[in-house]
């Protein structure tokens, strides 16, 4: 698996794209900015950030909203961490995230980190002090003092801003990982539709159909033991829709390389945006419990260039992976008034190597 | 009447119902537990006193403690190892939810309210008994009922239910989940939930109405307060539990639809309701235990606690608060509303922070001894910091998406819950147990138990967290050996052993006590609040006399007239001399 670079495009402050289509190799129509994405409604993809949507005059064109917003973030999280571009925001063991969204969560993340690492040691070395300070060395009674007013008051306001600040930023950042592209600018830079993937979870497996390219595919627990699961191609440095449902049970669509999951829920349709940034493999599994084999419940993304992923496609149209020739398992619709027993609840493996 | 007594001379208890004077009756209606009627086992299946009820709580709820504490160790054995089949995917699903179901429902709650709060606060507030005591009996029965239902669903056909403890629609359906286990937890749910109801009024007409006279609202020693506030808590929380167990049972077994997407229904209803008891359960389960805390590190600071009324609001607060956040457990649902439900959860940090600083408060400045129910304080104050301020990252819907359902959020709850149910909890237990049988229990071990618990603790769950960042789901029973998680998760399993090994020492702590009994006196910590001023254990009623209550701790005005706390809030003369101690020692 590729290790992704979002330093690349990380700190270069407003001024880079959020990614250089550039890396995606020689493709003529991957070179061009997906500027048409602001057809529809620029002023409603401002907010997207720098991925999509403010980038229409090319690399040089900066954001304004978004330069504000990066000084503040810096300043919340700390100045004195700054060591230069990549480091700028600590990972404290997370990913720094492969989709331009999960980026954004990632700084909020580091960001939230810092101040909950000098909130938390400030408090923590308060209270070792405390403890070290008035030990018990003699007899002698202590001053019963018991409460002082201003004191209380600045240990309330303090906290107050504090979650204020965060909260702040917590709403700036949600409102980027969770725009989606409205309906009116689906429109990419080759004037076709803008990808979207329609994910299916079920038990315990995963359908991922492509109703652009007629694309079908699918796999479950049966057919990739010690594997990633079924996997979804997309194509880097474009927006792609994802339309998550469910099949049955509530599901969980996790990738940690994107920091992002969401519930595949019956009855509802989840739709979500991602921006890949860079081509590699990125594993997902089922956060959700849904049954016996949740635990196997994989799935891979592999991100490969537009014009692999339009080959891909290609080929799998060629192999027959068509829409329609993936049918789900049958959802057990309990007929009212009957007390239906499935077959597969029960089964339990005495291990997994036996089963799978 | 009584505030006008102003020589320290005892004053005899009068009838109960303190300042309002026309609280329930509890003498002579029940002369099943007179001082001579019946002992041994016939006095603890009959009695209502509000003592063996306690004590049969606490004997039950550490039961459940141990079977669901050793099922976690199977869990950590489980995933030391990436592809371990030491038991099934079946039987893993069982264990995690039973691990689950049993510490939250079963004894981080009653061990609190049931077993802590019955014995104390009757005491705290200077009565001579719960308000309802055969309410009190019933609660302990069904609690008792429920308990073993929810046990004994693993010996069913089927086995457990395999849920989690959430059971989130429509996994719980008859489809789904069809075994007799799933029938079992519901009953379970619905016996312990109307239990813990009946707790809760019993809660709350007591510190309303029982008072001894002189106790003011603003008297009551914050231990009581805060069950007070559980006690309402419970009152919102869990008839809307019942309701939502209910639903789930007639979708299960007479066809309804209530949660099922194919007859119309809502699956997402179910974590609606289940988390609008959920989010105040949390706190009813931490509430209890922020008050046990509260009590004794003053005692042990030889100081009053510092802002108490700060503390009564705060508490206040967090109660109005944990009403309104239930869905910050379901920002990945993408149905609901996520600013609101992340300001609400931000907001709750900071009457949160407020109890830490008057705990420091309290500390600051006093002669701290850290006998063991203190050092067991200091652990929460340590494990509630950690779980606090990864609560707060949690608060927000983004950061939230990337640590869902991973084992950060694992780690982070079990900071925060063993924070308070084991370290607070324990920390009342043994502060509180030379009261409740007059021995006291050893230090030695106390501290040994303390530090193995301490270190235990931080070596299982900080590798949670980093694993959980690294990206591994709750509730898996493997992985592969290519995700990287293997070390991790066997440091955190050699961590679960120590916390395991640790509860060998508060087993031969409670034998020593009673094979070599050390007298504990009525007051052996200097406590400040009434119940250590009757004898240890406390006589039948508690109370042949009471001292006078003029602040939360009238036993320390009564023993240390000249050490008494400056009476009056909010007197410019006196708060001037408090303000130059604080700027002397800030």
């Amino acid at each position: 698996m590729r290790r992704i670079q979002p330093c690349d495009q990380g700190f270069h402050g407003p001024q880079a794209p959020a990614f250089s289509t550039s890396h995606f190799g020689p493709d003529p129509t991957s070179v061009t900015p997906v500027n048409a994405f602001t057809n529809g409604s620029p002023t409603s993809l401002s907010a997207r950030g720098p991925s999509s949507a403010d980038t229409p005059e090319g690399p040089t064109a900066p954001a304004h909203g978004k330069r504000w917003k990066r000084l503040a973030t810096g300043l919340a999280v700390g100045a004195p961490l700054v060591l230069g571009g990549c480091n700028f925001y600590p990972t404290y063991g997370a990913s720094r995230g492969a989709t331009t969204q999960g980026h954004d969560t990632f700084k909020l993340y580091s960001g939230m980190m810092t101040t909950g690492i000098i909130i938390g040691g400030f408090v923590g070395i308060l209270i070792l002090f405390t403890m070290v300070r008035y030990r018990r060395r003699s007899d002698a009674m202590p001053k019963q003092f018991h409460e002082s007013i201003p004191v209380e008051i600045l240990y309330t306001g303090i906290p107050v801003l504090v979650v204020a600040l965060l909260f702040l930023f917590t709403v700036l950042t949600e409102n980027n990982v969770d725009a989606i592209v409205p309906n009116n600018a689906r429109i990419t830079t080759t004037g076709a539709p803008v990808l979207q993937v329609k994910v299916t979870a079920f038990q315990w497996g995963w359908r991922f159909d492509y109703p652009n390219n007629n694309v079908s595919v699918s796999g479950d627990v049966t057919n990739g033991p010690g594997g990633l699961g079924p996997q979804m191609v997309l194509p880097a440095g474009e927006t792609v829709q994802i339309l998550l449902v469910s099949n049955d049970v509530i599901h969980g669509f996790y990738v940690r390389e994107f920091n992002f999951s969401r519930y595949a829920l019956p009855g509802v349709d989840n739709r979500f945006d991602l921006n890949i940034i860079n081509p590699g493999l990125y594993p997902g599994q089922c956060t959700q419990i849904c049954g016996l084999y949740h635990s196997e419940m994989l799935f891979s993304v592999k991100a490969v260039t537009p014009s692999q992923f339009r080959s891909w496609t290609a080929g799998e149209v060629a192999a027959g992976h068509t829409l329609g020739r993936n049918p789900l398992p049958s959802t057990n619709v309990p007929p009212p008034y009957t007390h239906v027993t499935p077959s597969n609840a029960l089964a339990a493996p005495s291990s997994k190597k036996g089963s799978l | 009447m009584t505030t006008t007594i102003e020589s320290p001379d005892l004053i005899e208890p009068e009838e109960p119902g303190g300042p309002a004077g026309h609280g329930p009756e509890t003498h002579g209606h029940d002369g099943g537990h007179a001082e001579h009627g019946p002992s041994g086992l016939l006095k603890w299946l009959t009695s209502t006193d509000h003592k063996v009820i306690g004590k049969s709580y606490m004997i039950t709820s550490l039961v459940t403690f141990f079977i669901s504490g050793a099922m976690a160790l199977v869990i950590r054995a489980q995933l030391s190892n990436p592809t371990s089949s030491l038991v099934n995917f079946q039987t893993y699903n069982e264990l995690f939810t039973m691990h689950g179901s049993l510490m939250l429902y079963l004894f981080a709650g009653p061990f609190a309210f049931g077993g802590l709060a019955n014995y104390i606060v009757p005491l705290q507030v200077g009565a001579p008994d719960m308000a309802y005591p055969r309410l009190n009996a019933l609660s302990y029965w069904l609690y008792l009922g429920g308990t073993s239902v929810m046990t004994l669903s693993f010996v069913v056909a089927g086995g457990a239910a395999s849920f989690g403890w959430v059971a989130y629609a429509p996994l719980s359906n008859s489809i789904n989940s069809p075994g007799a286990g799933t029938d079992m937890w519901l009953m379970s749910l619905g016996l312990t939930g109307f239990s813990a109801i009946f707790t809760g009024v019993n809660l709350v007409a007591t510190i309303f109405y029982l008072r001894a006279p002189g106790m003011t609202m603003f008297r009551v020693p914050i231990f009581s307060w805060n069950m007070l506030v559980t006690g309402i808590l419970i009152l919102i929380a869990f008839p809307v539990l019942f309701g939502a167990v209910v639903m789930l049972f007639c979708d299960r077994h007479f066809g309804t639809h209530i949660y099922s997407v194919q007859g119309g229904g809502v699956p997402v209803l179910w974590q609606h309701l289940f988390w609008f008891f959920g989010h105040p359960e949390v706190y009813i389960l931490a509430l209890p235990y922020f008050g046990i805390v509260t009590d004794i590190i003053p005692v042990f600071s030889r100081k009053p606690l510092f802002g108490y009324r700060g503390m009564v609001f705060a508490t206040l607060s967090i109660a109005a608060l944990s009403t309104g956040v239930w869905a910050h457990h379901m920002f990945t649902t993408g149905v609901v509303l996520l600013p609101f439900f992340s300001l609400l959860s931000y907001l709750i940090a900071v009457p949160t922070g407020i109890k830490f600083f008057n705990w420091i408060g309290t500390m600051w400045g006093g002669q701290l001894s850290f006998q063991t129910p203190m050092l067991f304080s200091m652990g929460f104050l340590f494990a509630f910091l950690m779980g606090g301020v990864t609560g707060v990252l949690l608060a927000s819907p983004p950061v939230d998406f990337m640590t869902h359902d991973t084992y950060f959020v694992v780690a982070h709850f079990h900071q925060v819950l063993i924070g308070t149910t084991v370290f607070a909890g324990f920390a009342g237990f043994y502060f509180w147990y030379p009261k409740m049988f007059g021995r006291m229990l050893n230090e030695r071990l106390g501290k040994i138990h303390f530090w193995l618990l301490f270190i235990g603790f931080w070596v299982t769950f900080v590798p949670q967290y980093v694993v959980g960042l690294k990206g591994m789901p709750r509730r898996i029973a493997d992985y592969l050996t290519a995700n990287g998680w293997t070390g991790l998760n066997q440091i955190s399993t050699v961590g679960a052993m120590i916390i395991g090994f640790s509860f060998l020492f508060f087993f031969v702590n409670l034998v020593q006590s009673w094979r070599k009994p050390v007298p504990a006196g009525d007051n052996p910590w200097d406590g400040g609040a009434l119940e250590w001023f009757t004898s240890s254990p406390p006589p039948h009623h508690n109370f042949t006399h009471l001292p006078p209550i003029r602040s939360e701790r009238p036993v320390w005005d009564y023993n240390h007239p000249e050490h008494r706390k400056d009476e009056s809030h909010g007197d410019k003369r006196h708060r001037e001399h408090e303000g130059e101690t604080v700027g002397a020692n800030s």
